[in-house]
């Protein structure tokens, strides 16, 4: 049967021009612009409105914006927020009214960046930053705690508990003019370079870019 | 290989810990876990935008016995459990396991009866990585953590003691738990 075999065909040899063509390409190619975003040594921002880490807020002169009211924590469809509530004191006030948030932890091992806190928060206490680089080797160094969810204080702010510097009432507090000084200012957003939580041997290479 | 044992802690011990780290650190073979979503996020990471060929993990190997890390992405329902389970086991040491997002780092937002609450009850997690899905530079930042942790890793006695160590270590899921 291997005689009958017709004989199989001729192979596409090609000219010189098809060698070059082929050839051509992929030598082109490496005078081609670099596709690949070099990450660790090439940071580019994110999108403006990116959903990071989140972020909890102060008024101009330093008091805290959360209220205490856990609808953060009701909203959040993955159970990530916890909050406590407490009563301010005229000798310790912590927030413009009556309460505020005296424990807050977000879980950001069940955090899924939905941003459904931050529609629900009333006083835009809670906000996010565009800090993404969130990875931990220790679980419960990823529950983030006030101190670490805090905005840093800006310049003209206090260090709470004191008194509300900023009119008698806590309305006073939510007029236009009042939270004029935070509009110029940096965004609040910013990350909290503080506010990384440290760790054992992962602490360096978090800032591995700086 | 009694070498190790013969000599006193010394420059040469330190310098072969630290030559064999980078040696596994720099070629870490993923073994393909991509579950779900966060899988299409691992998938850019290898693809050459983000270009993982870079850390030389480009090859997502399909056979574990090539892999030395589990990069599970994706939630993992009881049923897959098992099987996760047999191909961490059949990865040869050393191995490492990323838990990539948060279905595969606590179970995230599926708290149901379906989804193992974290894969942390099934194998041993190196690195966590919270995001829904994370973005392809949280998988390096990850990756590069997990690149630290693997440069200060001792070897030989050193590492049998540390390995005894960590067996008996129960880890709390919650702060409340841990008192």
């Amino acid at each position: 049967m291997a005689d009958d075999r017709s004989e199989p065909a001729a192979e596409p040899t090609g000219s010189l021009g098809g060698f070059a063509k082929g050839f051509g390409l992929t030598f082109a190619t490496m005078f081609r612009k670099t596709f690949t975003y070099q990450y660790p040594f090439e940071v580019r921002d994110t999108a403006p409105r990116y959903h990071g880490r989140h972020v909890l807020n102060r008024h101009p002169d330093g008091l805290e914006k959360c209220v205490g009211c856990e609808l953060c924590a009701w909203a959040c469809p993955a159970d990530a927020i916890y909050v406590e509530g407490g009563d301010n004191t005229p000798e310790a006030r912590y927030s413009p009214g009556e309460r505020y948030g005296a424990i807050y932890q977000i879980n950001y091992l069940r955090c899924i960046f939905c941003g459904l806190c931050i529609e629900a928060c009333p006083t835009r206490s809670l906000t996010m930053s565009n800090d993404y680089e969130l990875a931990l080797d220790d679980r419960q160094q990823l529950i983030y705690t006030k101190e670490q969810l805090m905005a840093p204080l800006l310049p003209g702010m206090e260090a709470p508990p004191h008194p509300m510097r900023l009119g008698e009432d806590e309305k006073d507090y939510y007029l236009v003019e009042t939270q004029a000084p935070l509009q110029k200012g940096a965004p609040q957003s910013m990350a909290n370079e503080a506010g990384r939580p440290v760790t054992g041997t992962a602490t360096e290479v978090g800032r591995h870019h700086g | 290989m009694g070498l190790e044992e013969k000599l006193p802690d010394g420059i040469l011990l330190a310098n072969v810990e630290k030559l064999v780290n980078w040696t596994r650190k720099s070629s870490l073979w993923p073994v393909t876990f991509g579950l779900a979503c966060c899988a299409i996020e691992m998938m850019t990471f290898g693809a050459p935008r983000y270009d993982s060929a870079r850390f030389g993990m480009e090859v997502f190997r399909a056979s574990p016995r090539q892999a030395d890390l589990m990069i599970v992405a994706g939630r993992l329902s009881q049923k897959m459990a098992p099987v996760l389970r047999q191909i961490y086991d059949q990865m040869p040491e050393p191995r490492w396991v990323l838990a990539m997002g948060v279905c595969a780092s606590s179970g995230g937002m599926f708290n149901n009866y379906s989804i193992v609450q974290g894969v942390d009850h099934v194998v041993p997690v190196d690195m966590y990585l919270p995001g829904c899905p994370p973005r392809p530079e949280m998988l390096i930042d990850a990756i590069l953590k997990l690149h630290h942790k693997i440069m200060n890793e001792p070897l030989g006695p050193k590492r049998a003691k540390r390995l005894e160590d960590e067996k008996v270590e129960l880890v709390p899921s919650t702060a409340r738990f841990a008192k």
